[in-house]
């Protein structure tokens, strides 16, 4: 896995899974649910962020099989693009789902995970009740 | 009536497309430079500008101590990669329209298949955005640009099969094109499908671009300059840049509907009334294709077919020469090289001036669409 470099712009999201928390910058002039996240608000020009949880409920907008990684020992993931319930989409893993059973609008739900010290949030299958 | 009316093509220099040029980057630029300078019929002495990409590793100061140009009064670098490769032309247009140089060459020469090879995963994160994505995995342009494309097969109810009938057209253009580095070497759709996926399930090998090394230069120039210039002129009917905030230089994830490309639309729109035009008026489209599904979102988007509808004019024929729009006529970046995206444009001047190896009869405008940048080329 390559790890990320947190800035001062987007260090809240790795410090948020360290914690199990899902974490959306929420501006703090207009609040506008910003993702990716951006040092000025593009609506309002307030640099002020507040976080906001997530609740971490979305779907599969689309997916992909990524093989032949940067390190090769590592195993095919499923990268996920996740369409959040509060209307924001993020780059996820989807985890525990074999790859034949990976669908498009498939309901899923983050999970937490640790790699090599670092917290990350992926995602696993959610049923339809618990993402109702 | 655009600004950029102001400016013609009049000269383009490329070298050999390779795999191992067994020379410098540097080298490939200055004999890409000085074969366009003579083309247009002029001297490195006419030159007072000088446009590359600012990925290009090869300084202006170097490329004039190497052409012999003596002195140049104007340079600029075009944003991202290959998304803009026509916006060099959008630059030196607008320097020549302008008065801010008179003869302005632009270059972009690599290695990009014996040196450094863009398509390698990446080993740490190379720009802050790319904190939200290569941690999960996101560490090629394959994989980036996919997790784009899935979303569009899904909606559109496409298979990779539909992605290979466009690379076997590319392969057709390039099997008829001695520039090209398939050259003699069509491929059916079976070959297509029977090569390795590179991103499962979007991407095959043969979906994906070149990596070639090679050095390409075209000479933009006033239309009055033009007519003492030695090769028939091309007029640069519009140009533009397609910028937009939801935008990202290597996917499309942020925009409200990814089974689009707003980039383009945008460019479409820019391009289509700056030169008073409709998709029905260009004869030929240059399409970048670092992946084969690239070209689907930008024939939609330029309205030579409808949303969701060009998997079937491709499979009808309509992007082959005699069809309603050619595309690639060299083979492209998959059939050609990827000289990043340039030799697409001096491929939309030998249409122009009627030298291309699979010339579409009479062509008058060509559209090259270079994703984030574009411009309509127009017999002088």
């Amino acid at each position: 896995m390559i790890p990320p470099r947190p800035t001062p712009d987007d260090a809240y999201l790795w410090e948020g899974a360290a914690e199990g928390r899902l974490l959306a910058r929420e501006c703090a002039g207009c609040g506008t649910l910003q993702h990716p996240p951006t040092p000025m608000c593009g609506a309002c020009g307030s640099t002020e962020w507040t976080v906001r949880d997530l609740s971490g409920r979305g779907t599969v907008h689309s997916w992909i099989v990524s093989r032949h990684p940067s390190r090769p020992d590592e195993a095919p993931r499923v990268v996920i693009l996740v369409q959040l319930e509060e209307g924001i989409r993020m780059v996820s893993n989807l985890v525990g789902v074999p790859i034949d059973d990976v669908r498009n609008d498939m309901p899923v739900r983050v999970c937490f995970a640790e790699y090599e010290g670092l917290a990350f949030p992926p995602f696993e299958a959610a049923t339809s009740e618990a993402s109702a | 009536m655009s600004v950029v009316r102001r400016a013609a093509i009049v000269g383009v220099g490329q070298t050999e497309f390779s795999k191992s040029s067994g020379r410098s980057e540097l080298q490939l630029a200055c004999e890409a430079v000085r074969a366009a300078i003579t083309d247009a019929g002029l001297q490195p002495s006419d030159v007072d500008g000088l446009v590359t990409f600012v990925q290009d590793t090869n300084d202006e100061l170097a490329v004039m101590r190497g052409v012999g140009i003596p002195e140049v009064r104007w340079t600029s670098r075009t944003p991202f990669g290959g998304g803009g490769a026509s916006a060099t032309i959008e630059h030196a247009a607008a320097a020549v329209a302008s008065g801010a140089a008179e003869v302005v060459v632009v270059y972009r020469a690599f290695n990009e298949r014996s040196g450094h090879r863009f398509g390698q995963p990446g080993s740490q994160v190379s720009a802050p955005i790319m904190n939200l994505h290569m941690p999960f995995g996101l560490d090629t342009p394959a994989k980036m640009y996919s997790l784009w494309f899935q979303r569009y097969m899904h909606v559109y109810g496409l298979t990779n099969e539909d992605f290979g009938r466009y690379t076997v057209v590319a392969r057709k253009h390039a099997a008829n094109n001695p520039n090209a580095w398939f050259f003699g070497k069509p491929i059916t759709l079976a070959d297509h499908q029977a090569s390795r996926w590179i991103v499962e399930p979007i991407l095959r090998l043969l979906d994906c671009c070149q990596e070639s090394d090679g050095g390409v230069a075209i000479v933009v120039t006033t239309p009055e300059r033009a007519r003492d210039c030695a090769s028939a002129s091309v007029v640069v009917s519009a140009a533009t840049q397609g910028n937009t905030m939801s935008g990202e230089v290597l996917f499309n994830y942020y925009h409200d509907d990814i089974t689009t490309f707003p980039e383009a639309d945008y460019c479409a729109a820019q391009l289509y009334g700056d030169a008073g035009l409709a998709p029905a008026d260009i004869d030929v489209a240059m399409i970048y294709e670092n992946f084969s599904p690239v070209v689907f979102y930008q024939l939609e988007a330029y309205g030579f077919c409808g949303r969701g509808e060009a998997k079937d004019f491709i499979a009808d024929g309509q992007i082959e020469v005699g069809g309603a729009t050619p595309v690639n006529t060299n083979g492209g970046l998959l059939g050609e090289a990827y000289i990043h995206g340039m030799n697409n444009l001096i491929e939309g001047v030998r249409q122009l001036r009627g030298e291309s190896c699979n010339q579409v009869p009479d062509a008058q405008h060509v559209l090259v669409a270079a994703g984030r940048s574009a411009v309509i080329l127009e017999r002088g």
